[in-house]
């Protein structure tokens, strides 16, 4: 019993990790309709501008941790929005009347690049790199079970930030203005949305959500490398299917039963774990053959 | 008029020819380095390729040279298809002469092949998977370090003897992986010694909290991981959070300067074995770790960079002896036997395997000790179960 604790608790990292990138796919889908297969490298770049501010805090010499945490999460979250906003703006709108494959490819290669340029600028950026333990990571031991106050932390962390989402969409005005683009951009315009504003504040936000995903998962491994964001990136993109492009809480929903499958396929098949993703994958094709919208389109039919 | 002319232009074409002829006397011979020189394990490539441009330099600043030396250096990124191109790409090029090829297991079984068919004479440099020599009856493969058979005997022996008895092994599943995994279980079958669990993982995986959850239900008192130092970094890492509170031991692939960078603390007290001794037990260490510091690279020369090193020299010495001819360079290399290196002396078997005693190592205080050197080993400190 006390594993399975273990297990379900770890499973939740995980999901909330995949949910915060899947939500990024799905805002850019439900927005523009394309897939940005650059997302994962953003994730990626979150992670090493939070190493690169917490380095900047250490030569000033701050070192309180939990303010070392918010600045690196609120550095990493700037960062990567305004560079998610510059692809959005300065590649995908330009091509969005193109062939979605073009799009799909071209954002693989600002990927590349992305992930190329820390590789290549970030001092010894090929080798893993030690991320600072910036929250308390006591020990919680209820009977056997063991758990870091950390992780329970980012979880608690991940799911407010999610929360928070779904509240700034469903209630503010560019919430609004958001989830009328993505319903009909054309009528948006006529009716006086900044289109090109809208969309450049979507890539922003999702963005952001992949650099806090960066920083959660620096954080939560003590590790991170520049190419962490190549399979999280697909996975991401799974969840997202699985939980119908387009839809907020579809993309969490998909981002925590890619984990489940992941966890579920070690605990009865240890013996064969290095298949989990293949498992976890060839459920997501049988996802798409039954629910071909995903999950949750069923029940909403209301985008982003 | 034109007639008065000629004999000087011609005098002086003639000059001008002979002193250029002069300048560019020696040939160059082009030797091909390959490695992983991007990618997650990149800091072990760099630092071969590194420490095989030394000995072109200094083959190069010998005035006795009968040739120019020239390293071409080719990235295989660590993967098997890409490793395949590049050899390919070498081993067509008909001015280079012989490689130094392959840090990954996976990507030098990969190319076997293609150098036998081109005739490309080699020298592996890092790859320990047996097969590589062994698995095949090519004269053009050679390896200077050890294999895997070496490796893992000596983990098997020591760290039972040590009293650990109950093991969890993680493998990665490429060929180098699943290599040691298989090796690993024969040697373990001629001590007292039992596996399990055995969990393979992928080379790119970031999560391993499942399997480590696992591993905590089965309760080993040692984990072994076979792979290469990114996974390791995770593995090892993500066991710490888990409070996981068991002995770590890696294969030569964690064996690195990045393993104890990134992980600090955490990587205290973890074991390795290595086909080579450290530098200053080499009967050359010294020498070549004032060459490779005299030439001001960026990166260390990584525990590997020796073998890189010793396997130029052996080209160069080669070429040096019969010339820059395939055929003849091959023979040559083949025949090497009792050569004095900086790794100890180099002989070739039938199948072009030199042999090397592993070298037992532990991580003491964001260093790698040879164990018999280590706080360890001397009671002053203790490992985990003991």
């Amino acid at each position: 019993m006390v594993i399975f604790v273990e297990y379900a608790f770890s499973g939740l990292m995980l999901g909330i990790m995949y949910s915060l990138v899947a939500v990024g796919f799905t805002l850019f889908f439900g927005v523009l309709n394309v897939i940005n297969f650059s997302h994962g490298d953003v994730l990626a770049v979150g992670s090493f501008s939070a190493l690169i501010a917490y380095v900047g805090l250490q030569a000033v010499g701050l070192d309180l941790p939990i303010l070392c945490f918010i600045a690196v999460a609120l550095a990493a979250f700037v960062v990567t929005g305004l560079l998610g906003a510059a692809i959005g703006g300065g590649f995908v709108v330009p091509m969005r009347n193109a062939p979605p494959i073009n799009v799909l490819l071209m954002t693989m290669m600002i990927g590349t690049v992305l992930r190329e340029v820390i590789r290549l600028g970030y001092p010894n950026g090929s080798n893993p790199k030690a991320f600072p333990a910036l929250l308390p990571d006591t020990a919680i031991e209820v009977g056997s079970v063991f758990i870091r106050l950390d992780s329970v932390i980012l979880l608690g962390l991940g799911l407010a930030v999610v929360a928070l989402l779904d509240q700034f969409i469903r209630r503010t005005k560019f919430g609004l203005a958001i989830r009328a683009v993505a319903q009909d951009g054309e009528t948006a315009q006529i009716i006086g949305i900044d289109f090109k504003q809208t969309i450049l504040l979507t890539f922003a936000i999702g963005s952001g959500l992949a650099g806090l995903a960066g920083v959660m998962h620096g954080v939560y491994y003590r590790e991170v490398n520049f190419s962490v964001g190549l399979l999280l990136g697909v996975i991401g993109f799974s969840a997202a299917i699985i939980g119908g492009l387009g839809r907020i809480w579809g993309a969490v929903l998909g981002g925590f039963v890619f984990a489940a499958l992941q966890t579920l396929w070690v605990i009865l098949f240890p013996d064969l774990s290095g298949y989990r993703d293949v498992f976890a994958f060839a459920m997501v094709i049988v996802v798409m053959t039954i629910w071909p919208t995903g999950m949750m389109a069923e029940m909403r039919s209301e985008r982003v | 008029m034109f007639s008065k002319l000629r004999m000087p232009i011609v005098i002086a074409v003639v000059g001008a020819m002979s002193v250029a002829g002069s300048a560019y006397a020696q040939e160059t011979a082009k030797i091909a380095f390959i490695g992983p020189l991007t990618g997650g394990n990149s800091a072990a490539g760099i630092g071969g390729r590194n420490s095989a441009q030394v000995a072109i330099d200094q083959a190069n600043a010998n005035p006795d040279s009968k040739y120019k030396y020239e390293l071409v250096a080719l990235d295989d990124e660590c993967k098997p298809n890409v490793g395949i191109q590049v050899a390919t790409r070498a081993a067509t090029s008909r001015d280079i002469v012989a490689g130094v090829t392959h840090y990954c297991s996976a990507v030098g079984i990969a190319a076997v092949d293609v150098y036998h068919r081109f005739q490309l004479p080699v020298i592996v440099w890092g790859a320990i998977l047996p097969a590589i020599t062994y698995g095949n009856d090519y004269a053009e493969i050679h390896r200077v370090n050890g294999s895997m058979l070496d490796e893992n005997r000596v983990s098997a022996r020591f760290l039972t003897e040590m009293g650990y008895k109950k093991w969890v092994v993680i493998y990665d599943t490429t060929d180098y992986g699943k290599g040691h995994l298989e090796i690993f279980k024969k040697m373990l079958a001629d001590t007292d010694g039992e596996i399990l669990g055995e969990f393979g993982v992928g080379s790119d995986q970031q999560d391993f909290t499942a399997e480590l959850l696992k591993v905590k239900q089965i309760e080993p008192q040692i984990v072994l991981f076979a792979g290469l130092t990114p996974l390791g970094v995770r593995i090892r890492s993500q066991m710490d959070r888990l409070g996981l509170d068991i002995q770590f031991a890696g294969v030569s692939g964690i064996m690195s300067v990045s393993y104890l960078d990134a992980l600090g603390e955490t990587s205290e007290g973890t074991i390795s074995f290595h086909n080579g001794a450290p530098f200053e037990a080499l009967p050359g260490g010294k020498a070549f770790v004032e060459a490779y510091d005299a030439e001001g690279f960026d990166d260390p020369a990584e525990p590997y960079g020796p073998f890189a090193y010793a396997a130029t020299k052996i080209i160069i010495d080669a070429v040096e002896e019969v010339g820059p001819d395939r055929a003849a360079v091959n023979k040559a290399i083949s025949a090497t036997k009792d050569l004095p290196t900086i790794v100890g002396d180099i002989t070739f078997d039938d199948h072009g395997q030199n042999s090397v005693d592993s070298t037992k190592y532990v991580a003491q205080d964001g260093k790698w000790v040879r164990w018999e050197d280590s706080e360890y080993a001397s009671g002053a400190r203790k490992l985990k179960g003991q």
